[in-house]
């Protein structure tokens, strides 16, 4: 008799291809257009910075052992560190955005126990560290280069050195523009990304069309996007009418700054956003109310990252007032 | 009217007084395990807050005028007889309560949040209203960093947080997070 291959074993029977591997790598691929775009707008600085970031990301979760041995192969480490890449500044020292993806990663995910337990996101807790850490080089937003090749800032900077910076060399982000100098920038500019800013935060169509393919997919909740820009869209499109001279309208709220990014990619991090469907819409609104709340009134210009950091802490608050009714009971949580 | 909501918010959001001052520690990181606690440990906060700050209101108003160099020291005085009557009636109405937050209740007598807002009310030259509204902002914004810590706490309680950093180092790992997202609001309402 030959040994039976047969296993029995208990439902599900039909199973899905998807595991949290596959998931993760195909949202790595998701943010091959991303990428590109930003190479293609900053390029060599581009390169150099993802690769510091996600290096870094990587470098806490393979020093730690066999823990984070499982986690470098699911690619959540290397999302993490693609994705703050992504929020920062082509111009900003290599180091600085190694620290960065290593303080996410070693802070934000592994001390809570790593994938699947972490309360903060971490490429956005690294990078508010960075924000607190050195506001300035984070801040520093390169011109247009004269040449795809130049470098856009001083990206080999020593730790702990001051990076150089040339007058000529700094530029601003339309939301600086718009908070600081009152000037707005042509819609289509921010749509395909011909504007200054972080790496990934320039073309909102290309990082749209990659979270569309995401939600067909079903590897992102599409309700968290939908409401954090439907909030955003509503909210500008109310305080436009109240004054149209002091708030910009909808389309510059929402292809401005890392809302796109933040929505499509940050906001939707499986393990940092709600469990029920409800949560998420409330979830989303709370981030686009946030966001809007400190663009518009706030001392920074952008705010995303903050208002997904905010709405994450309150995650769990989410969860528990959204938890549904058990069928037969009477109270939420199964008390009869 | 829309001072005082300023002033509310501001104590509430933008100069969070745990968060973004880091006043009132002690609570935060000691009640902070369940959200309930946390609720009633927020709640008797808030009312030590608002009775101290009329007090503080009235003591500014009659006496320290003539005598500031008794203010500190009135203060301490004025803080530690409220808190022994919230002991007082804690103890009375729910027991339960009183086991639970344990000596962190005593404790409010030493939380520098509460000495903190007599100060800043002092130094601000606040009205009764004013101080009011900081004492309520203030407090609820000591209950929502409480509560928001609570629950992360009770979600990280089934969490495989490696040793080195389990328990209190755990969290005041989400404490600083907390207080990083809470840098959003610097500068929130100072442009109007």
């Amino acid at each position: 008799m030959t040994a039976s291959t047969r296993i029995v074993s208990a439902s599900p029977h039909i199973k899905q291809g998807d595991s949290t591997p596959t998931i993760m790598w195909s949202v790595v691929a998701s943010l091959v257009p991303v990428v590109a775009s930003a190479i293609y707008f900053f390029g060599p600085s581009a390169i150099l910075v993802l690769a510091a970031s996600t290096a870094g990301a990587l470098a806490p979760e393979s020093l730690l052992g066999g823990r984070g041995a499982r986690s470098l192969r699911d690619g959540s480490a290397a999302i993490t560190g693609i994705l703050l890449g992504l929020t920062l500044p082509p111009g900003i020292p290599l180091w600085m955005a190694f620290l960065g993806g290593a303080f996410g990663i070693g802070f934000g995910k592994l001390v809570f126990g790593g994938l699947g337990q972490n309360v903060f996101n971490p490429a956005l807790l690294g990078r508010a560290f960075l924000q607190a850490a050195f506001p300035v080089a984070i801040t520093t937003w390169p011109i247009r280069a004269e040449s795809w090749w130049n470098l856009r800032g001083d990206n080999f900077a020593l730790p702990l050195m001051s990076p150089s910076v040339p007058e000529a060399m700094t530029g601003a982000t339309p939301l600086g523009l718009m908070k600081f100098e009152q000037m707005t920038t042509p819609s289509w500019d921010l749509m395909l990304g011909t504007t200054g800013g972080s790496l990934g935060e320039t073309s909102g169509l290309i990082i749209l069309i990659c979270g569309l393919y995401l939600a067909a997919r079903r590897h992102l909740d599409w309700r968290i996007p939908a409401s954090i820009l439907g909030s955003v869209a509503l909210f500008s499109t109310l305080l436009h009418g109240l004054d149209a001279a002091r708030y910009p309208g909808p389309v510059f709220m929402l292809f401005s700054g890392g809302l796109m990014l933040g929505a499509v990619y940050m906001a939707t991090d499986m393990v940092t956003s709600p469990v029920t469907h409800r949560g998420c819409w409330i979830f989303g609104a709370g981030i686009g109310f946030l966001v809007l709340v400190i663009r518009l009134w706030g001392g920074l210009s952008e705010g995303v990252m903050y208002a997904i950091l905010l709405m994450n802490a309150l995650v769990p608050f989410i969860n528990r007032a959204t938890q549904p009714r058990i069928f037969g009971t009477l109270g939420v949580g199964g008390e009869s | 009217m829309s001072e005082l909501s300023w002033i509310f918010l501001s104590a509430m959001v933008v100069n969070n007084f745990t968060l973004a001052l880091f006043l009132g520690l002690c609570p935060f990181m000691g009640v902070s395990a369940r959200v309930e606690t946390a609720l009633r440990m927020g709640a008797a906060n808030i009312f030590v807050l608002v009775l101290t700050s009329l007090t503080v209101s009235f003591l500014n108003a009659f006496i320290l005028e003539r005598a500031p160099y008794l203010r500190i020291i009135s203060f301490i005085v004025v803080i530690a007889s409220l808190v022994q009557i919230v002991e007082t009636v804690i103890k009375k109405v729910s027991p339960t309560l009183f086991r639970e937050l344990g000596i962190y209740l005593p404790l409010i007598t030493t939380n520098c949040a509460i000495l903190g807002l007599a100060i800043f009310q002092t130094n601000r030259d606040y009205n009764v209203f004013e101080g009011l509204a900081f004492a309520l902002g203030a407090g609820f914004g000591l209950t929502l960093a409480l509560v928001l810590m609570a629950s992360i706490r009770e979600e990280t309680e089934l969490a495989d947080v490696p040793s080195i950093a389990r328990g209190m180092g755990l969290v005041l790992i989400i404490a600083a997070s907390l207080s990083m997202g809470f840098m959003g609001f610097a500068g929130l309402l100072s442009s109007t």
